[in-house]
């Protein structure tokens, strides 16, 4: 008779596949055109923080508005003429706003996806080994903080605010600009983008258990789903229209950009 | 070897709708209950289910109750139906289907926020408890869940989650002991690595399902061998009916590889229509002389029916199974049908694209996804594929016990609910109504027992050596064997039934018993399908030897079961039961059985002009007298 | 129309096996798990596969084609170049029993730990009215078939059998958010979701829902709402600072 009746110690085994991953397809574009970009960003984004040219009426770069220090921003950035940062203050205006709109895109759920397989490797790809030897994910210190997301996001709602006003100052000051119709368009994506946010899917509706107890409330939900089901092309457009409208701007701040209707 | 052993006062064969809530029940009544299961828990063949549970709650059409749903049940069994059953199962549905939804089952919902009810073939009102078309997905999860809430119970009772409810996941038995005349219990294997393992019970209750597997076009999974049907023959129990084989209208007809996986009759319901090869509606010339008044003739007024149904008849696309099966094979036959052997099936036209992604999602995406076929946009081709077994197990109505004391039968595997042709919609209800009357019979009978029957070891060895066998041998592969037995059903046993094609069926299947006697299993005990397939060939072969027995015997046409050469329905029949036994020389014999007459509370539900398409000049006789008192 | 496919498929028993090369027939429409059944029937009879209903409605032919978890009867073939090598292997995450059979029993374990439905004690079956907006969110998640590729994709505990007992994976945290959306279901279950379950080792890397079946979006739908509802519950830096000084714990709000 052939019986090898296995012993249970052997069957507690996983198939022993020395291969990192069987897949055949290019898994490894995803994380590295992640990781490209990312990088771009964030090196476009140090360089801007540093660059004074951030104002050339009646157009604000996003990335220094709203600005609020009194020695670097002149008396037009001001929103509505607020500057509470005394002349103490020196160091770039965008320090002192940027980490709202940075921490708001550190936590969004798009985001943390892209960068734990674009940066970490964690994993790389579905069903692709990832390299550490240990996990324990969003579960302690410190990427428990990820749970503020939320507040980043009321934060973002704010900057998303600030910035239609800063394209609606553009439109009143140069309907004709080039720069006008950026700063909008930037000014759309952004907070698309914003609304779009699964802590906005949350808030609106989404944690409540009775939908047909709060009509309205649901019917934003369902608007906001809409948009949630398009948060990574949200999150990767605006991220494009924010940093070419802030570049753009610097550009004719700085005159490089000078055509009449620039 | 030592063999391994389980003590248990009731174990369920069999982890689908029925054996489910046979289980639960015995639990629910303090007997430490155990499930075996061939398939992971939750893989049953339920699962299957798409079109929903009938039960007359009456949510959507108030006129519903369970005198409707009781006559259109006989009227679709062809009055062959145990009537018994078909009334309890009738007025029982609605509190199991409720009891669902206490466990946690989320079906969909009416605009007053009650459980939604849609149309099905056969049916007056719309009666079918779903959810969108996955119906049998949420009862079995639903049931799942609640095996797991149970033992959770038990966990924070006993300390042992398993104390009282177990589940034997990946496991088959193989043979019924017994007693003297009583069940002691059952012998199986793991499918996962050979080892026997012995139940030791008084009850056992059998929920295996049906035998599509004996056939080459079915809608049924691997599982369907007949288990249970086999297992009680061999026990000494009786099957009825087993002339009777629902062959679904609506299965996939390509690519071949799905042949036969179903196409959910609510793509009709919800307004598919069946066309031929010339673009007609072919259906309005299959409606029979007893439905004539109950069906539309026109297009025009079967399509008002979709919005209309109080003023309109229904389309003939809903008419009961078998007629849509045949009227389907029929023109197929006469060179009519599509490229790949089918009729087309339109919803395309019907419905615009959104509409039917929401209503049928799961059709939607089986289409897309197996024959790249987008039914939005194009018609599915379709044709009858073996779907359901009306015969079973010869069972007690209000308990399910069978002829064996300590053995019970529910679902699929028992027969006399649904007559020569089941309604949809009936099984996911039958499996509640009679699962649950299973699992409450045994334990009754398990709690009027003055002594537990014990287990021959005899009989055992003899159980061992029976499955050691196929490995033992180096015999023929037993999927040639299989294969062979499945086309002589096909084509031979099928739809349409003739007298010779049976007879030439009976001894190819005597000549495939002598061969599965000597298949051999190449390879080890080890999860090995080939030896699997060669024990499970038994039960095919003895389940198959009962079909063609007893259609060859019935000389007539009723339901589920069509004579080419006895075309008509015979009142006179319509009396007779066929009950298939197993021979000492293990080979079936088939004897007539007198159907009981109907309760007299029962019969005057129905109209005399009803009646008399069914019943003999006698019969009627006796039904004036009741009427006249 | 048939051609030869050229398959590579993993044998053994235990964990111990290796990539075995077939060449096999394969025709129009076929998918891989017809496929293997082709090798059961005409090279390798014993050779070892779960299956049930061939319609991607049971979810037991899950197994990893090219490396991807796959259900094999939703697998089809002309996806494939003819001269490509097919590769087929068991689920990763989960102990070989034989060939492409893997050991679930992770999965009804943890579907053990979660608690069941928990109705409040005062509706009686046939009394419960829920509006169709109000169930639909939880009926998605009962699309499931359970056919595991979630919890075997999930890199928390393919990659990390150590984080086995602290993490239900994607199927079971789902459970939970079907529950806890359940318009009557009255137990808490957002502390446990993260106490016990681990919701917190998610990083939302979706592959879940990648690999889903049934398309469930499992990752939006059910466990980032699900990490909302924890963060409501604890992660509220306002609720946080209260309790902290007025030393409240009130935990089951």
């Amino acid at each position: 008779m052939t019986q090898t009746t296995a012993e249970n110690t052997a069957r507690r085994q996983r198939a022993q596949i020395k291969e990192r991953t069987l897949r055949t397809d290019q898994w490894w574009r995803y994380p590295l055109v992640t990781f490209i970009i990312f990088m771009a960003f964030l090196i476009y984004a140090t360089w801007a923080i540093f660059d004074k040219s951030f104002f050339v009426s009646p157009y604000h770069a996003p990335f220094a508005s709203p600005c609020l220090a009194q020695a670097t921003c002149p008396e037009e950035a001001r929103l509505f003429g607020f500057a509470p940062f005394g002349d103490w203050y020196t160091l770039p205006p965008g320090l002192l706003i940027l980490g709202l709109p940075a921490g708001f895109r550190f936590t969004c759920y798009y985001y943390r996806k892209a960068y734990y397989r674009g940066f970490w490797l964690s994993p790389p790809a579905c069903a692709v080994g990832e390299p550490h030897r240990r996990y324990t994910g969003e579960s302690r210190f410190p990427l428990i903080l990820q749970n503020i997301h939320r507040y980043f996001f009321y934060a973002a709602i704010v900057i998303g605010l600030i910035l239609a006003i800063d394209a609606v100052k553009a439109l009143i000051g140069k309907p004709d600009g080039l720069g006008t119709w950026i700063l909008i368009i930037n000014a759309v994506f952004i907070n698309l983008y914003t609304l779009s946010c699964h802590s906005c899917r949350h808030i609106t509706a989404g944690r409540l258990n009775h939908f047909s107890r709060h009509p309205v409330r649901y019917r934003a939900w369902g608007f906001v789903s809409k948009l949630n089901a398009k948060h990574q092309e949200l999150a990767l457009i605006s991220m494009f229209t924010v940093m070419g409208a802030d570049l753009y701007v610097r550009l004719v701040a700085k005159g490089i950009i000078n055509f009449p209707f620039a | 070897m030592e063999i391994e052993r389980h003590e248990y006062d009731v174990v369920v064969i069999g982890a689908g709708g029925a054996g489910l809530r046979a289980a639960i029940e015995a639990r629910q009544q303090g007997k430490r209950t155990a499930i075996i299961c061939k398939s992971l828990f939750g893989k049953a063949h339920t699962v299957m289910a798409e079109g929903g549970a009938a039960a007359a709650m009456g949510n959507v059409n108030s006129d519903d109750n369970w005198m409707v749903h009781f006559r259109d049940t006989m009227r679709g069994g062809k009055f062959l139906n145990n009537w018994r059953m078909a009334e309890l199962h009738a007025k029982e549905a609605p509190d199991r289907v409720w009891e669902l939804e206490a466990w946690g089952a989320l079906f969909d919902r009416t605009k007053d926020g009650k459980i939604s009810q849609r149309n099905f073939g056969g049916h007056e009102y719309p009666r079918l408890a779903h959810v969108g078309d996955r119906t049998g997905l949420e009862m079995i999860r639903t049931l799942q869940q609640r095996v797991v809430a149970l033992q959770q119970e038990d966990e924070r009772r006993h300390g042992d989650a398993e104390a009282y409810i177990k589940v034997f996941a990946e496991c088959t038995v193989t043979r019924l002991l017994k007693d003297g005349d009583a069940v002691s219990g059952a012998f199986g294997y793991w499918r996962e690595n050979g080892r026997f393992v012995l139940f030791d019970a008084p009850a056992v209750v059998l929920a295996t399902g049906g035998i599509g597997k004996s056939y080459v076009v079915t809608s049924n999974s691997w599982e369907y061998t007949g288990d249970g049907h086999a297992l009680a023959l061999l026990a000494g129990a009786k099957l009825i009916n087993m002339e009777f084989i629902q062959f679904h209208p609506t299965g996939m007809v390509w690519p071949p590889s799905v042949r036969g996986i179903l196409v959910t009759e609510s793509v009709r319901g919800d307004g598919g229509v069946l066309k031929n090869s010339e673009g007609r509606r072919f259906m309005f010339d299959y409606i029979p002389e007893v439905f004539k008044d109950k069906y539309a003739t026109t297009e025009e007024e079967a399509d008002r029916w979709y919005t209309d149904q109080a003023g309109n008849r229904r389309p003939p696309e809903l008419l009961p199974r078998d007629e849509v099966a045949r009227a389907i094979n029929s023109e197929v036959k006469a060179g009519r049908g599509s490229p790949q052997g089918g009729v087309f099936l339109d919803v395309s036209s019907r419905l615009p694209a959104a509409e039917i992604t929401r209503r049928l999602p799961s059709m939607y995406h089986q289409f897309k996804e197996l024959a790249d076929v987008d039914i939005t946009k194009e018609p599915m081709q379709v044709g009858p594929t073996c779907h359901y077994i009306m015969g079973g197990v010869e069972v007690d109505a209000d308990t399910g016990a069978a002829s064996v004391p300590g053995l019970f039968a529910a679902g699929e595997v028992s027969g006399g609910m649904h007559g020569s042709n089941r309604l949809g919609g009936n099984s996911l209800s039958d499996l509640l109504v009679f699962g649950r009357r299973a699992g409450a019979g045994a334990a009754a009978y398990v709690d009027g027992l003055r002594a537990r029957p014990k287990v021959a070891e005899d009989a055992v060895e003899a159980a061992k050596a029976e499955a050691l066998a196929p490995l033992e041998r180096s015999g023929e592969n037993p999927y040639v064997v299989h294969q062979e037995l499945q086309r002589t059903m096909n084509e031979l046993v099928g739809i349409i039934r003739r007298s010779e094609e049976i007879t030439e069926a009976l001894e190819a299947v005597g000549k495939l018993k002598e061969r599965a006697e000597h298949v051999g299993a190449t390879g080890s005990r080890i999860y090995n399908p080939g030896w699997h397939l060669s024990l499970d060939l038994r039960n095919m072969l003895l389940v198959s030897e009962c079909v063609a027995k007893a259609a060859l015997l019935r000389e007539e046409s009723r339901g589920g079961h069509t004579r080419d050469d006895f075309p008509g329905m015979s009142p006179e029949w319509r009396r007779r039961l066929l009950s298939c036994a197993l021979g000492p020389d293990g080979s079936v014999t088939v004897e007539e059985e007198v159907q009981p007459s109907m309760r007299g509370d029962l019969i005057r539900l129905f109209e005399r002009d009803e009646l008399k398409k069914y019943m003999t000049d006698e019969e009627l006789a006796d039904f004036d007298a009741l009427v006249k008192e | 129309m048939s051609y030869k496919a050229k398959f590579r498929v993993w044998r053994g028993e235990g964990g111990e096996g290796r990539l075995e090369d077939f060449t096999v027939e394969v025709n129009d429409g076929e998918v891989v798990l017809d496929i293997i059944h082709r090798l059961q029937a005409t090279q390798a009879p014993d050779l070892a596969v779960r299956w049930n209903c061939k319609a991607g409605k049971c979810g037991s032919c899950s197994m990893e084609i090219n490396g991807k978890p796959r259900l094999g009867c939703m697998t089809r073939m002309s996806t494939f170049a003819e001269d490509e090598t097919i590769t087929v292997t068991p689920m990763r995450a989960f102990p070989v029993i034989k060939d492409l059979v893997t050991d679930v029993s992770f999965n009804y374990q943890k579907a053990r730990e979660i608690p069941s439905f928990t109705p409040p004690s005062d509706v009686k079956p046939g009394e419960y009215r829920m509006q169709q907006i109000d169930v639909e969110r939880s009926q998605e998640f009962r699309k499931c078939i359970e056919c595991f590729m979630c919890n075997n994709v999930c890199h928390v505990i393919r990659d990390h059998e150590e984080n086995k007992p602290a993490f239900a994976g994607p199927r079971f945290l789902m459970r939970i958010a079907e529950l806890d959306m359940h318009p009557y279901d009255v137990a808490d279950r957002k502390d446990a979701a993260q106490e016990e379950h681990g919701l917190g080792y998610c990083n939302i890397t979706k592959c879940c829902t990648e690999v889903c079946p049934e398309h469930i979006k499992i990752t939006d739908n059910a466990l980032i709402p699900m990490k909302e509802r924890v963060v409501d519950r604890r992660y509220d830096p306002l609720v946080w600072l209260g309790n902290k000084i007025f030393r409240r714990s009130d935990a089951k709000r």
